[in-house]
């Protein structure tokens, strides 16, 4: 019993903790599509169902100046959708950042529940609120390593870290990009998902874009040439291997060559 | 040819030819000599040779996979080799002997007692002892000075106005990276620019400018910055008060009432700035608000700065809160 007990805190201890940002559980409205549908129509019935809550029943967000009866401090569900377009809604519901769970929650990259067409059906719906940008269509294999290093330097390590390991910036965590795909790397910077600026093409070109987007790539297999990454963050953990490691192993070196002989 | 030849040979090898060995008495006591050991000296020896020879050869061939690695890895075994060899030398075959010998009595008591006697006569002629004081003090003080002075020139101790200096002034235009002009339509909400003064060095410290765009009925400046944010456009120094890292990041919120406030944060040790409530310091270790610049719009609709910023710029020092920019 006690085993079995410790057995369950151990697990509870390793298993990262179900952030609030997860989705729903089981929560997701699949609703079956009628014949003779069209993609919108259904789009709205899965709409209705799983994003109407926070977001109003058309896309008018809800955007409550005073607090919500009953929610105790909540000021506020959802945003407007009307004009978001296609973009930001392929990069929230692809990433699994929304259906979110708490309204107040920072979205977090979770499984998507949706089938591929009900996401597409979804995305449709959205898009067809008001014209907004569409779905980004990014070409990495034009950009260049080295000028999306400078440019990633200069746009996006101050918070994403120099190798896109993710990190914090005060009052939100900061994914990694590792997982992204090129289209959600190029839908982030265009829209500037919770916390993040959003970048206009003016400030990034869709040419620079690809460069960054071709960084990205490098970085989830960077040439580790100095050997050791110690998990790419940085030289935090590389002090502490330099002083906690390397510093003791030097000084029983020193102590077993100076110590004297006993006879 | 030959004579040189012959001399070239004879100082290399004359010397190992022997020389014939007195018989004396010894004074190291004799030891069985130690073969293992010596070979143990010598095998080690030969491996860190080896050893030595890898790194030229990891070197030269690109195709070994983790280059750098293993030439870090031969390096470090040549030079552990050849130390266990001498640690192996000065452990087995290098006698060792510890001798300790007392201090020798002195031997001539009444000469050192006559020693001190003269010493002390000799000062007989000063009479006049604190005027020698006061003039070694003197002296050493001076030339303690002399030599303190060069440290005047490791920076401003008295004169800081150049910390003050700025090449802001009402007019000037505000430029981006490439040198092109910030049109107040083009600054959008949601993101963030960096700017810098029209023909002006932009190494100054007080040159580089973070803007923002927040809504006008979100900005809490201050009633004597009226006027500073035509249209809730806001330009602070992008130069962190703590410091003085570059202020990179931006926090903005996609939906403000389930979110954190705007906020501008520098990389290094997270002060967060609010740029609504007058660059005020809402976290982390910077001691004072973001410098502002007062903005104003042109008749082209183009960005100027109307004035000087409203407080110093850079990282903070002693003083930094008594004295205003100048241009």
């Amino acid at each position: 019993m006690r085993k079995a007990a410790l057995a369950a805190a151990v697990v509870l201890l390793v298993l990262p903790g179900r952030a609030a940002g997860d989705p729903p559980r089981g929560g997701i409205v699949h609703v079956p599509l009628k014949p003779g549908e069209t993609p919108v129509e259904h789009g709205y019935q899965l709409y209705a169902g799983n994003c109407s809550t926070c977001h109003g029943s058309r896309g008018e967000g809800i955007t409550h100046k005073r607090a919500i009866r009953g929610a105790s401090d909540q000021t506020g569900l959802g945003p407007r959708l009307v004009g978001v377009g296609a973009l930001a809604a392929d990069f929230y519901l692809r990433t699994g950042y929304m259906p979110l769970a708490q309204a107040h929650a920072q979205p977090r990259r979770s499984r998507v529940l949706f089938s591929d067409r009900e996401l597409r059906d979804l995305i449709a719906y959205v898009a067809s609120l008001g014209p907004g940008p569409a779905i980004p269509t990014p070409h990495p294999e034009r950009g260049s390593v080295a000028d999306g290093l400078k440019l990633f330097t200069d746009h996006c390590a101050g918070c994403h870290q120099i190798v896109a390991e993710g990190g914090y910036v005060t009052g939100a965590f900061v994914p990694p990009i590792k997982d992204d795909s090129p289209v959600q790397v190029a839908e982030a910077v265009r829209t500037g998902p919770y916390v993040m600026p959003k970048f206009s093409k003016k400030q990034i070109s869709d040419a620079n874009l690809d460069s960054i987007i071709r960084y990205i790539d490098y970085a989830k297999h960077p040439r580790d040439a100095g050997g050791w990454a110690i998990g790419h963050i940085g030289p935090v953990p590389e002090g502490l291997v330099a002083w906690f490691i390397a510093a003791l192993a030097i000084v029983a070196a020193c102590v077993a060559i100076g110590e004297r002989n006993k006879s | 040819m030959k004579r040189f030849l012959a001399t070239v040979l004879v100082l290399l090898f004359g010397r190992l030819r022997r020389r014939p060995r007195l018989e004396r008495e010894r004074i190291v006591g004799t030891n069985p000599p130690d073969s293992r050991a010596q070979m143990l000296v010598f095998w080690l020896f030969l491996a860190a040779a080896v050893c030595g020879v890898a790194f030229p050869v990891v070197y030269a061939v690109n195709a070994i996979p983790h280059q750098t690695q293993f030439l870090g890895l031969s390096l470090g075994l040549c030079l552990a080799f050849i130390a266990l060899a001498c640690m192996v030398m000065s452990r087995s075959l290098v006698p060792v002997e510890e001798i300790e010998e007392d201090y020798p009595p002195s031997s001539h008591p009444e000469e050192q007692e006559k020693v001190e006697q003269i010493v002390d006569e000799s000062g007989d002629r000063i009479t006049r002892r604190r005027l020698f004081v006061v003039g070694l003090g003197a002296a050493g003080t001076a030339l303690g000075v002399a030599l303190l002075t060069p440290l005047a020139s490791l920076g401003p101790v008295f004169d800081v106005s150049s910390f003050f200096r700025t090449p802001w002034r009402r007019g000037v235009r505000l430029v981006g990276e490439d040198g092109s002009a910030f049109r107040a339509a083009d600054i959008e909400e949601g993101t963030f620019y960096t700017a810098f003064p029209e023909h002006a060095d932009r190494e100054q410290m007080g040159a580089p400018l973070v803007i923002v765009r927040l809504p006008v009925g979100e900005l809490r400046l201050p009633p004597e910055r009226k006027g500073w944010a035509p249209d809730g456009i806001l330009a602070y120094s992008k130069i962190c008060t703590h410091a003085g890292c570059a202020i990179a990041l931006y926090r903005k919120p996609t939906f403000a009432p389930t979110e954190p406030r705007p906020a501008l944060v520098c990389p290094c040790h997270y002060s967060t700035f609010d740029p609504s409530r007058a660059g005020k310091v809402i976290f982390g270790p910077a001691g004072r608000p973001l410098p502002q610049l007062p903005l104003l719009i042109d008749r082209r609709g183009e960005l100027r700065a109307a004035g000087n910023f409203s407080g110093a710029v850079g990282p903070s020092w002693w003083g930094v809160r008594n004295r205003q920019p100048r241009s």
